[in-house]
């Protein structure tokens, strides 16, 4: 068993990211033109004729390499469309970097798309192969699998359900508060605890649409090359120092072990990524993250399983401050899924956009104090039956 | 009204070599703000015959004649009726005929028990009048053709050995029938008694009825349907969709629902044996309330449930309100249509409180 990582042996260069939100006026293709010209217009020495191979992630707006190569009008390249539920965008940025890691390849490049609003419907329209009719997930929505986590954590921990709530209201309140502050964010502007806290309650258990992402259109993307040819092509390269990826045997629903207050993948992907990165306190060493907030408890959880909080302490740590613009350990400072939307193919390399922009000082108002170490997590799936990917970057090499 | 012998003419004849088993069911759809709407009741009834009865016939006659009373087209939702006070001429001699006929070849004057069931509300109030009928259960309302066999049964957990039964059906002529109940009653009843089975049930709004009816067509979710049932998956999963089988691992005693290969609890593969758990109670680990999910009965209340003696499975939670539910909650399985997605309706298990 081993899990080597590839720290500090390839870096990113140049990224684009489209404004992510209800693009009526653009397809798919035109969010890849978008994205995918903005990266090469910031990087003047790599054009699309320079770039070896592409890794695309999408989950549900095509499929096939050929998704990227028509409407770029690629030159016979290898281009792999990859899968991984939540993860997706992730993972095209994982096998990426592994295509250059291997020397394979010089020059890399990972695109996410998605899609999402021209299907007509409100939620992630995904449908579920041909089944026997038993399955929970056939009806079973979003929201409602991730509001199982409330009611479970509040009992396990004996947590006050209002402070329970007023936790979760903390975090869309912040998530928003950020998003405001990024020109690129489908949702622009703040939002009151009030108005958070009256809306619980009406999607699925305690949540209301306030704990929810978004649904969005986006796309985004990463030019990789050999970390020790980085500063070749840009003053301010970002370094990748972990790729951990994490799919669980999916038998928390049927397993009563599992109590519904943790993501066994995220706690055992946190631990290979610390491992490959060589973090020993996380809480202390990582300056950023930009973690999978699809709904408000999703991310209370995820600082446990992460290691920013105490188990039992997520909520207290949330309503403190901790992970606020300006607390400790900023968590989601673009304004994360809640702000972004969720176009499941963009989120893990819009994720990765804004640790860049941080890193190179370009985040505007959202701009961190000298970023060294910044984390990006997604989730796939639901609770107890996931994927799990979690990257490291940093803005110096090893 | 009444294709089916059954419905008119229990008891039916015992098969020679098995007994055999008699089951009427009945949904019963009057137009929106009929009367049959009103009165009509849904349910079912079953009887075991055999040897040594705890039911005895002692005689049964029937009388018919032609008239136009009911009629249904196939396909129509509701059944349509002549002028009431048409059928109650023709019905009262067809009555009186068939019941003082079962009544004399028993050699009887009268019996201990009396019920009549009839779709003709007003031929049932006035031959109960006549023939002295016990007053049926409260609040029961006209079934169809399990109509006669909800009386008997509500009649039956009540009845003492050696008292007598005449039963009498009025639907398209008249059946009837004298019972005597024997010392094996007690042993025979089996489930709960129709008077505390109509006590429970919950209240629905009207609109809620009409939908459950298919009268009324309400907006559906923003989101796909679920994909209908296919039909290899579900035959290749009988046991656990219909049964709610899983399976036991011989090696360490781990229950899976559904049935697995390889085991949860310490890997082995193909080391499984049948687990059924249809019968089992469990708990609830956590739930929620989904109120954009696709139900016949929304919103939907979902439980992660955990089995008595193992097993996991999230399931609907029925005949429950949203405040009913929590962790601990204690539930049990109850075999209902979850959906209906393609043209075909999709039954399996949900829960229950205890």
């Amino acid at each position: 068993m081993a899990s080597h990582g590839i720290k500090d042996k390839v870096a990113i260069v140049g990224m684009g990211c489209t404004r992510f939100g209800e693009r009526w006026e653009s397809s798919a293709a035109d969010l890849l033109v978008d994205a995918t010209e903005e990266c090469f217009a910031s990087t003047p020495q790599i054009g699309k004729q320079d770039v070896d191979a592409f890794w695309l992630g999408t989950l549900s707006s095509g499929q096939s390499g050929l998704v990227l190569s028509e409407p770029l009008g690629l030159d016979y390249k290898p281009v792999t469309r990859v899968e991984n539920f939540c993860a997706t965008g992730s993972e095209a940025f994982r096998n990426a970097s592994y295509a250059v890691a291997s020397g394979a390849y010089d020059v890399v490049m990972a695109v996410g798309v998605e899609k999402l609003k021209d299907s007509g419907y409100s939620g992630l329209a995904t449908g579920r192969g041909s089944g026997d009719g038993t399955d929970p997930l056939a009806t079973q929505t979003a929201p409602a699998a991730f509001s199982l986590l409330d009611p479970a954590y509040c009992n396990k921990y004996g947590v006050d359900r209002q402070a329970m709530r007023d936790a979760m209201t903390h975090v869309a309140w912040k998530n928003h508060a950020n998003g405001a502050l990024n020109p690129r964010a489908q949702f622009r502007s703040e939002v009151s605890k009030e108005k958070i806290a009256a809306a619980a309650g009406k999607v699925a258990g305690r949540l209301g649409v306030f704990d929810c992402s978004g649904v969005s259109d986006g796309a985004a993307c990463a030019l990789i090359v050999r970390a020790e040819e980085a500063h070749e092509y840009t003053d301010r390269p970002m370094f990748v120092k972990a790729l951990s990826m994490v799919a669980g045997p999916a038998s928390g629903p049927i397993d009563p072990s599992y109590d519904y207050t943790t993501f066994h993948e995220v706690a055992r992907c946190a631990q290979d990524a610390y491992q490959q990165a060589e973090v020993t306190a996380p809480r202390e060493q990582i300056s950023m993250a930009e973690v999978h907030d699809c709904f408000t408890p999703t991310e209370l959880v995820l600082m446990e399983d992460l290691g920013f909080s105490d188990r039992g302490e997520a909520w207290r740590d949330e309503l403190e401050g901790e992970f606020n613009l300006d607390g400790s350990l900023p968590v989601n400072p673009d304004g994360g899924l809640k702000s972004f939307g969720h176009p499941i193919g963009a989120s893990g390399l819009r994720m990765l956009f804004e640790c860049w922009l941080q890193f190179r000082g370009e985040a505007g108002e959202r701009q961190l104090s000298d970023p060294q170490l910044g984390m990006t997590h997604n989730l796939g799936g639901r609770p107890g039956s996931c994927v799990s990917f979690i990257s490291i970057v940093g803005s110096e090499r090893g | 009204l009444g294709g089916s012998p059954f419905s008119v003419s229990l008891p039916c004849r015992p098969h020679p070599g098995t007994g055999g088993l008699a089951v009427m069911g009945d949904m019963r759809t009057g137009l929106p703000t009929s009367s049959d709407e009103r009165d009509g009741a849904d349910g079912a009834a079953a009887f075991a015959y055999g040897p040594d009865g705890a039911v005895e016939i002692v005689s049964r006659t029937a009388t018919t004649a032609e008239f136009l009373d009911r009629w249904r087209h196939p396909g129509a939702i509701a059944a349509r009726q002549w002028e009431e006070r048409f059928g109650l001429e023709v019905y009262m001699p067809l009555i009186r005929e068939a019941a003082s006929a079962a009544l004399s070849d028993a050699g009887l004057e009268r019996t201990d028990h009396t019920l009549v069931s009839s779709p003709h509300r007003r031929a049932a109030a006035t031959a109960a009048k006549e023939l002295g009928a016990t007053p049926g259960p409260e609040g029961l309302g006209y079934a169809g053709a399990a109509d006669l066999g909800l009386r008997l049964a509500a009649t039956l957990d009540q009845a003492k050995p050696g008292e007598t039964v005449l039963s009498v059906s009025a639907a398209d002529g008249c059946d009837a029938a004298v019972l005597r109940v024997t010392d094996r009653i007690a042993d025979a009843r089996h489930g709960p008694p129709v008077v505390e089975q109509l006590e429970g049930g919950r209240e629905v709004t009207y609109a809620t009825y009409l939908t459950w009816r298919g009268l009324l067509e309400r907006e559906p979710p923003r989101r796909p349907d679920p994909e209908r049932p296919a039909g290899p998956p579900a035959a290749r999963a009988e046991a656990w969709k219909f049964a709610f089988v899983g399976s036991r691992c011989r090696r360490c005693g781990h229950v899976h629902v559904p049935p697995r290969r390889v085991c949860v609890g310490c890997g082995a593969v193909d080391e499984m044996e049948r687990a059924p758990l249809a019968d089992r109670e469990g708990t609830v680990a956590t739930y929620t309330v989904d109120r954009l999910a696709f139900s016949p009965s929304p919103p939907m209340i979902d439980a992660v449930v955990d089995f008595d003696g193992g097993g996991r499975y999230t399931l609907e939670v029925t005949d429950a309100a949203p405040e009913e539910v929590d962790i601990g909650t204690r539930l049990e399985l109850t075999f209902r249509r979850l959906y209906t997605s393609g043209g075909v309706h999709n039954y399996f298990w949900k829960v229950r409180p205890i």
